[in-house]
């Protein structure tokens, strides 16, 4: 039971990890054009200008 | 990317130093502009390349990015870059767009609200795994210290949590409270309050229960529908300001010899405006120089063109077609006709907001008796046990827990989520919330004639019937012009195979037709009264070819939308009345009518008229749909049950309705009036599948037996069936 007071800061921390990793894609405004991202992966040519944080919309 | 793109001002320290840096950058955020336009047309991964590919092939355009969600491109340009350009190229290769106001959209995009809910959704989401993992173990048999262990984790981890993603539901209840009202959300913070309380009072005493992991999940579950509903209110909301935005109003001011191009908001009354051909009127007014015709279809429904003259009263929204006018102001923006029309239909909405949606309802019966059950259950069992505080605060908390509105709060939401996504992807846009409930109740269908079942754009009638020696004599005439009949004229000969006749001398008169010269002889296109002929009932125009012979005359009819059609025999087939409402003579009316297989069918209507056939139809107990574009539609839009207009409809009428069709085709009507029905059914099975789930898990709380276990799985499988259910929609 001891390794118990390590997994359990351990599962912690991993889980603030995906947690500040959510934070990170909101701010960076990836959930504003979800449908349009799902088709422009399918695209053949090569994006020359990926949205940048100013042009969100 | 972002810092090589759009270098920014706090990460160049030089320009703090050297000012002059700054004032350069500033001169060139001046003649750099950002453009916004809204494209419904664009679908997929092919479309997105397309728009984007021909939008920065043009001189100036710095990027493009489409927002296939939004259905709108972003354009970072140079200050000569104009939205009309490129939205003529966009209409060549087939997408249709409107410019938007960008200043107005900033508002939605930066949306700090929908940002802040989706963060307490994530830290609840969270946290609520963590606290499952927990309590897996315990409930699977962990016991004494490392029970207790786990319920001190849980709670470590439960309770900030519930603090911050709680904030909502504890704001909004305390508001309720203080209007004395019993909202949904008195009961959710009551629940999550002594769920938290009553769990942590247990972990001190190492009890065997602590309801930690299903307060968060509670938490979570009900964020997850307050974010879609919030979702798709934004979506409304930012469809009534893009529509806001459609039409971005600008007048050419005559200042002396000079002509500048100003907002509408800026000009007085005795200003002078010049209007081009093919121009919309930006105001109301007198024409104090100039001759032209005047299209009057979006005001009052008549697809005759009207003339022009000094002292000719025009309106704004109406369209100037051939020549020049000069026209001074009598009244604009606020003051003019077209706001006036706003008005009243802000009047008459207003009436309708007092609809009461079904969640409304079923919250106003639910939610009271909520709580009297917990209270119940907690005298109750206070007397049961004899004056055991400590059990009955516990069975109180778990009748809380099941009773509270977790799926409820799902049910409308992701069924109003599922259904909106749908219809906006076949290219409408819902504005009001409740419209979807509203047209799933609709038995009767109002449809517009001029703009709406038909384009408002003519097409000449029975071509072949005239002599052939004239025709090319007409085609070259028509080609001289840009009024749209003549344009009609041309198209219909071109698709004929014919060629235009050598002709000299051709000049346009503005307001009158055009003239020429063919084998020495003087020709006329134009006017009845110009040509000297005996005018007809329907929409034509004259040829008069100089040989002393009576005038040739050449009616057009409307053509009709695409889909138009579809739609009527749609609705039709869906059981529902489809009339006819328009203010064109009686003649045009008829014969679409007849076309379209319309039996019930009114013509001449004047606004007033129209709206009180609604009204009528209304008493009378029909719920109806109003299918609309012009001025004289609005007070009916406005006052009709539920009501949709085309995207090329004026600003008061798009406004006054709940329902904007995105692209030309008309088809989607029938479609939304049938994913409507299927809306409100899945959201009355969803009502009724978390009552079920109530009626069967209540009963195991009041006796006490609702473990956290049983109140964890009961909470999640309900809300998971109500979402999956929202989402078969077809």
């Amino acid at each position: 039971m001891e390794i118990l007071s390590f997994l359990i800061p351990v599962s912690l921390f991993l889980g603030f990890l995906g947690l500040i990793g959510f934070f990170w894609a909101i701010r960076g405004h990836q959930f504003e054009d979800l449908e349009g991202d799902g088709h422009r992966i399918l695209r053949k040519d090569y994006d020359d200008h990926p949205k940048t944080d100013r042009t969100g919309g | 990317m972002a810092a090589t793109l759009t270098p920014s001002t706090s990460a160049c320290a030089a320009c703090v130093v050297v000012p002059s840096a700054e004032a350069l950058a500033g001169r060139r955020a001046r003649t750099q502009s950002r453009l916004m336009l809204s494209v419904p047309a664009v679908q997929n991964a092919t479309s997105i390349s397309e728009v984007e590919r021909l939008l920065e092939s043009v001189p100036g355009v710095r990027s493009a990015r489409v927002n296939l969600t939004l259905k709108r491109v972003s354009v970072d340009a140079e200050g000569d870059v104009t939205a009309e350009d490129l939205v003529a190229r966009l209409a060549a290769i087939g997408y249709p767009a409107h410019e938007l106001d960008p200043g107005l959209l900033s508002v939605t995009e930066n949306d700090k609200r929908g940002r802040d809910l989706l963060m307490r959704l994530g830290v609840a989401g969270f946290s609520m795994m963590n606290i499952m993992l927990l309590s897996v173990a315990v409930w699977s048999g962990a016991e004494g210290q490392t029970r207790d262990l786990f319920h001190w984790i849980s709670a470590m981890i439960a309770l900030p949590t519930l603090a911050f993603a709680g904030q909502p539901f504890f704001a909004s209840a305390w508001t309720s409270i203080q209007a004395r009202r019993l909202g949904m959300d008195v009961p959710i913070s009551l629940a999550l309050v002594l769920a938290s309380s009553i769990s942590l009072f247990e972990t001190i005493k190492s009890g065997h229960h602590a309801y930690f992991d299903a307060a968060v999940s509670l938490c979570f579950f009900l964020l997850a529908g307050r974010y879609l509903d919030y979702r798709s209110r934004a979506a409304a909301r930012s469809a009534a300001e893009e529509l806001a935005a459609l039409e971005v109003p600008r007048a050419l001011r005559l200042e002396g010899a000079q002509e500048t191009m100003v907002a509408i908001a800026d000009l007085r009354v005795g200003d002078l405006v010049r209007v081009r051909p093919g121009a919309r009127m930006p105001v109301d007014g007198v024409v104090i120089e100039g001759a032209s015709e005047i299209d009057r279809s979006l005001l009052t429904g008549e697809t005759l063109p009207v003339q022009a003259v000094p002292d000719t009263v025009v309106s704004a929204g109406e369209v100037n077609l051939t020549g020049p006018l000069t026209v001074r102001v009598t009244a604009a923006g606020k003051d003019s006709s077209l706001h006036r029309m706003a008005d009243l239909v802000a009047v008459a909405e207003s009436a309708r907001n007092r609809y009461t949606s079904l969640a409304d309802r079923m919250a106003r019966r639910y939610s009271p008796s909520v709580h009297v059950l917990a209270l119940t259950s907690f005298l109750s069992w206070l007397w049961i046990s004899g004056g055991d505080v400590r059990l009955a605060v516990n069975i109180a908390a778990a009748v809380l827990i099941i009773t509270c509105p977790c799926a409820l709060a799902l049910a409308v939401p992701a069924v109003v989520t599922s259904a909106s996504g749908k219809l906006f992807r076949k290219g409408l846009l819902i504005k009001d919330g409740t419209a979807l409930e509203r047209l799933a109740e609709v038995d009767t269908v109002v449809f517009d004639k001029t703009g709406t079942l038909t384009l408002g754009t003519p097409r000449p009638l029975a071509l072949q019937d005239q002599p052939p020696a004239a025709l090319p004599v007409a085609m070259a005439l028509a080609a001289a012009s840009a009024h749209p009949l003549s344009l009609a004229l041309v198209a219909g000969l071109r698709d004929m195979g014919m060629t235009p006749a050598e002709l000299s001398e051709l000049r346009e008169v503005p307001g009158y037709g055009v003239e020429g010269r063919w084998q020495d002889r003087r020709v006329r296109l134009g006017r009845a009264a110009w040509i000297g002929a005996e005018e007809a009932a329907e929409t034509a125009t004259y040829l008069d070819l100089g040989q002393g012979g009576a005038p040739l005359t050449f009616r057009f009819a409307d053509s009709l939308r695409p889909g138009a059609r579809a739609a009527v025999d749609g609705l039709r087939a869906q059981g529902k009345n489809v009339m006819l409402l328009s203010g064109d003579s009686a003649s045009a009316v008829q014969a679409l009518a007849r076309d379209l297989g319309i039996a019930d069918w009114r013509a001449g209507a004047l606004p007033a008229e129209k709206a009180n056939v609604i009204a009528e139809l209304s008493a009378a107990g029909r719920k109806v749909l109003m299918v609309g574009d012009g001025l004289n539609d609005t007070a009916a839009l406005a006052g009709a049950h539920v009501s949709i207009s085309p995207a090329s409809a004026l600003d008061a009428a798009r406004v006054a309705s709940d329902v904007v069709l995105l692209g030309q085709d008309l088809g989607p009507v029938a479609d939304a009036a049938r994913i409507s029905v299927v809306a409100r059914r899945r959201i009355k099975q969803n009502f009724a599948l978390s009552l079920v789930y109530n009626l069967v898990a209540v009963p195991v709380a009041l006796v006490g037996l609702a473990t956290p276990l049983i109140a964890a799985l009961a909470m999640s499988t309900s809300s998971l069936m109500v979402t999956l259910n929202a989402m078969r929609m077809k």
